[in-house]
């Protein structure tokens, strides 16, 4: 090929790299095999722990769920996982339509009009919902009401920071508030009362932001229903393994007014000339490749295969599968809940809210009891006091479809020996 | 134990009224429908993907393995960190290595995407010159550069200003010494640049946007150009932005999960994002107290299935191994540069790094123009090239083959692009009218963005960018 | 109607007694492809010069739209909702944007035919 090319030596086509930069080599070990590489892969997994599905107590956004055979059956497929972005369409009919139905899934699901392509999370997710709202409404300010997650919290600042608009913690919206935010079921899994707060954002003339959990959507009233403008929220629970906490998904979905603003990729159907369908990415004029500095957000990605599996899941799921989930998940929440505020000591944090999936509990000894269920296998609840200082001695536990009862025996069984 | 149903607990107002219209379909179906999806896409498992400034290297299935591994999928990101020793151990190796690859300080393994680490590096360059007390407010950017840099640099309040190019392509430091001010926060660049150039010059570049106080940031759009042979954090970059989809083979899913983690120089390493992964007496632990931090970027600690994927890659490769896929890299767009300069339009001369661009300009009396091309690639089984990109040549073709292809498939794709232009001679029209055989044609994208305006204006009930619910369906 | 000006920036406008029409020439059309949207103002707006009103979007591009004039802004053409394309079809005639009621005396770096002519060809 150096022949071809007509060089001697491929010295002769670095040419342009100064001789001062020239490295001898990379302080990094030898290539190896794949026996070798596989090894010392499987030992640094070999070096942590898992605690089986049913045995896990813990959320806090991440949350264990049945998965079907289907979604890895489906994402693992290389036409999907080793594809590109879709900018030639006629290539990416297979990704691009998946994708459409995602936009379907997710919209129907908030009852709200449109669903982008997905983001990165729902950290990021409610970050550029407030973004929009800013956008929209031409206003500087973005209130979070209750208990929104912590680190949507943080990296909602990060994101407002950058662009001079202020996050206040409060529930009143003013003349100066471009968005009400809050989760619901709330961080610490209690519902809010949505309708209210949707209510007083829009006499102050701001926009009702819902951070939803997706599961919960089969039962709650969506954001839709209550008329929030955007709901955002992490698509995790649709299919997605915990995986340390990424990759997952977010997804953002809006009302018809607020769609030029939406980040991200928007995919839309189309026709060739013959009059064949097909889907193709669209509204591109938004996004940073074209509006470069006067774009509305960086973003110019999606989680694709993650949408992919939340597709698939949803698609297995149907409405039957997700409303089971969600009410197997409420019973079993409710029956803990039941049994462990009985034990001494254990009292319910906030025991006249209501709550789905996950409720905050008083805890005695919470550290040390954790260390003990450790040692039994189980993943107890959340210290949310790491983040919340008037939560002390206070921990959140989850009951999702994948605890069965003999799992809630056992971990009051290891709770009270 | 008898515990009652959300329905009978729950008030009415926060229960839904009207169920979603999910499908109800049975397994067979759902399998045999994603087969059909997953038989419309062209993928690098498939075909050959040049893409300019993508890399579209092959996903070596081993990464799948080890990132599907249960030690790791099936780990809760509020475990205690003794019960993760083997992630956290992966991620501080996998900094290590990069810090070693580009040669920097530390690295964020945060990013989620290439934009999200691009944002956060000048994040941490922007607190930086906060923290000594300047409000530097612009940031410059080469004419060349991908639209996500001026973009991100607007996003984080910063106005652009951009840089000429000159004749070669290669950034003028005549045009940068005029816009270099104590205003300015940072440079951006890519290198090589987005022609496929190396930067000759950057060490003086880096000299006189250092002497301003400003900080020089890097895109690793194509680092792949040049691992083991030079490295960016010598060059004089302070922010060096990374691609582990595109350099270190995590697979592109369809548009995503990648990982865009950013590398620093001691300078910025106060403002790196938090946590980071700290290590005292081989024990690892995530680091929370960093008062300086610009704080999150996204939840958790990033996209750790992906960086799974990317230390697989690394530890296979090794220094050694890593350093060859550049050369190859290098070689094997050389050659097929060579390949084709005779019957395209090549802005530049010399030598090009790892991608060159080529332009469909000689094409034009014949009205052909890229988009054509690109069309007839995909008519002969090979993806498209980058198009219209970088703006700074009208009608680009930019064409990265990466050293995961054979030499027998470069000729292939040689051969196409003769053919493809000898079409344009004598036969336009059927350019014009491709790509043939594919599931679909050119779509009619104007329409569907017309039709999805009258929508939103409430002109018409067609949504277009969902599945339209059909009269009959409950609603 | 008056002999119509430009811009630099490609927009068109005529006078008649108070009341400047504007729009984008014809190079500019050609140049964005096929309009699928305009984001335009309300009526009322005051404007200065160079200000920009508004956006003009293709599938493959968007362009800011800039003032030529200073004035109040005392109509914008309602059709262009529905039929974007008419910027396309008939850029001077029936695409024409906005009617602004102007505030004070022209600007003099407005262009004629023959240096417009000049700078689309540049």
């Amino acid at each position: 090929m150096l022949a071809a090319i007509g060089v001697a030596s491929m010295d002769e086509l670095l040419v342009d790299i100064p001789r001062s930069l020239r490295l001898d080599s990379l302080a990094l070990p030898a290539g190896l095999s794949e026996f070798e590489t596989m090894a010392q892969v499987e030992s640094l997994a070999a070096r942590n722990r898992i605690f089986a599905d049913r045995l896990t107590f813990r959320g806090g956004g991440v949350y264990r769920r049945f998965i079907p055979a289907a979604v890895a059956a489906v994402t693992s497929k290389p036409e999907f996982y080793t594809a590109y972005t879709p900018y030639q369409p006629e290539a990416s009919q297979g990704t691009l339509q998946a994708i459409y139905e995602f936009q379907t899934l997710i919209a129907e699901l908030t009852a709200l009009d449109v669903a982008n392509a997905s983001m990165y999370d729902g950290a990021t997710a409610v970050a550029e919902a407030a973004m929009m709202a800013h956008i929209h409404t031409g206003r500087n300010e973005v209130v979070v009401a209750g208990y929104l997650h912590p680190e949507y919290l943080e990296v909602l600042r990060a994101f407002a920071e950058g662009r001079g608009i202020k996050v206040r913690k409060g529930t009143e919206a003013n003349a100066k508030t471009a968005a009400v935010i809050f989760q619901q079921p709330d961080f610490l899994g209690m519902l809010v009362d949505a309708r209210g707060l949707t209510e007083s954002a829009h006499k102050a003339g701001a926009l009702s932001i819902a951070c939803v959990d997706p599961i919960s959507l089969a039962i709650l009233a969506p954001p839709g229903e209550y008329g929030a403008d955007i709901a955002a929220g992490e698509g995790q629970q649709l299919g997605l393994r915990p995986s340390y906490g990424g990759p997952h998904v977010g997804f953002i979905a809006c009302s018809k007014e607020l769609v030029r603003k939406l980040p991200g990729r928007l995919i839309g159907s189309s026709h060739d000339a013959a009059g064949r369908r097909g889907f193709v990415l669209t509204l591109t004029a938004r996004e940073q490749h074209i509006r470069r500095e006067r774009a509305t957000s960086n973003i110019c990605t999606n989680h694709s295969l993650c949408a992919l599996a939340a597709s698939v899941y949803m698609t297995y799921m149907g409405p039957d599968g997700m409303r089971q989930v969600a009410e197997v998940s409420f019973k079993r929440a409710h029956a803990l809940a039941d049994r462990l505020s009985k034990l001494p000591e254990w009292t319910m944090a906030f025991p006249d809210r209501q709550f789905l999936f996950e409720f905050p509990i008083r805890v005695p000894k919470g550290p040390a009891l954790n260390r003990k269920l450790a040692r039994k296998g189980i993943l107890g609840g959340l210290d949310v006091h790491r983040w919340f200082r008037e939560l002390k001695g206070i921990q959140t536990f989850t009951c999702t479809e994948v605890n069965d009862a003999r799992a809630l025996d056992e971990l009051v069984e290891a709770v009270t020996s | 134990m008898d515990v009652s149903a959300a329905s009978d607990v729950l008030p009415k107002d926060q229960l839904r009224a009207h169920p979603p219209l999910l499908p109800r379909l049975s397994e067979p179906e759902i399998m045999r429908h994603y087969s059909r999806l997953a038989s419309l896409n062209y993928s690098i498992s498939e075909q050959f993907y040049p893409l300019g400034s993508c890399t579209m290297k092959y996903n070596p299935v081993a990464n799948e393995v080890a990132a599907t591994l249960p030690g790791f999928t099936d780990l809760h990101p509020y475990q205690d960190e003794d019960s993760v020793q083997g992630a956290l151990s992966l991620m501080w190796r996998l900094e290590q290595a990069l810090c070693a690859v580009v040669g920097v300080e530390r690295v964020t393994l945060q990013p989620a995407a290439g934009a999200h680490g691009e944002w956060t590096a000048l994040r941490m360059i922007q607190a930086f010159h906060r923290s000594r007390g300047e409000s530097r407010t612009e940031v410059l950017v080469p004419d060349s550069a991908h639209g996500t840099n001026p973009a991100s640099a607007a996003l984080s309040g910063f106005h652009v200003v951009e840089v000429k190019s000159g004749a070669d392509g290669r950034i003028s430091l005549a045009d940068l010494e005029s816009k270099l001010s104590p205003s300015v926060a940072a440079l951006m660049l890519t290198n090589p640049n987005t022609l496929g150039l190396f930067e000759r010059e950057i060490l003086d570049v880096a000299e006189m946007v250092h002497a301003t106080g400003a900080k020089l940031y890097y895109d690793g759009a194509n680092l792949n150009a040049f691992m083991g042979i030079c490295r960016p954090g010598d060059m004089g970059f302070d922010a060096v932005h990374m691609n582990l989809h595109k350099t270190f083979t995590t697979p592109h899913g369809g548009g995503g999960p990648g990982a865009g983690p950013v590398g620093v120089k001691a300078d910025l390493v106060p403002f790196l994002p938090t946590p980071t992964v700290e290590r005292l007496n081989g024990h690892l632990k995530l680091d929370f107290k960093r008062p300086q931090s610009i704080g999150r970027v996204r939840s958790f600690y990033g996209n750790f299935g992906m960086l799974v994927r990317a230390y697989t890659y690394i530890l296979a490769m090794g220094g050694d191994g890593l350093t060859q896929a550049s050369l190859d890299a290098v070689l094997s767009a050389n050659y097929l540069r060579n390949e084709v300069k005779g019957v395209l339009d090549m802005p530049h001369d010399g030598a090009c790094m790892h991608e060159f661009v080529a332009s469909a300009r000689n094409l034009a009396p014949h009205g052909i123009k890229a988009l054509d091309v690109a069309k007839g690639l995909l008519e002969r089984d090979f993806y498209a090239p980058t198009i219209y990109f970088p703006l700074v040549v009208p009608e680009a073709i930019m064409v990265e083959p990466t050293e995961t292809e054979s030499k027998a498939t470069l000729d292939a794709f040689a051969t196409a692009v003769k053919e493809i232009v000898k079409q344009a001679q004598e036969d336009p029209q059927a350019l014009h009218d491709a790509p043939h055989g594919l599931p679909v044609g050119r779509l009619d994208e104007v329409a569907t963005a017309r039709k999805i305006n009258a929508y939103l204006q409430g002109q018409s009930e067609e949504p277009v960018l969902r599945w339209k619910r059909a009269p009959q369906d409950p609603c | 109607m008056a002999e119509r000006r430009y811009t630099k920036s490609h927009e068109w406008l005529t006078v008649d007694g108070k009341t400047a029409t504007v729009g984008i020439t014809d190079f500019a059309q050609s140049q964005l492809g096929d309009v699928v949207f305009l984001e335009l103002p309300a009526a009322g707006r005051k404007l200065s010069v160079h200000e920009s009103f508004g956006v003009v979007e293709s599938v493959k591009a968007a362009s800011d739209l800039y003032s030529p004039v200073a004035g109040r802004i005392t109509s914008v053409n309602d059709k262009l909702a529905a039929h974007p394309e008419l910027i396309n079809s008939d850029p001077y005639g029936d695409g024409w944007i906005l009617k602004v009621e102007l505030a004070g005396e022209l600007p003099a770096d407005l262009l004629d035919e023959a240096a417009y002519k000049k700078v689309a060809e540049a």
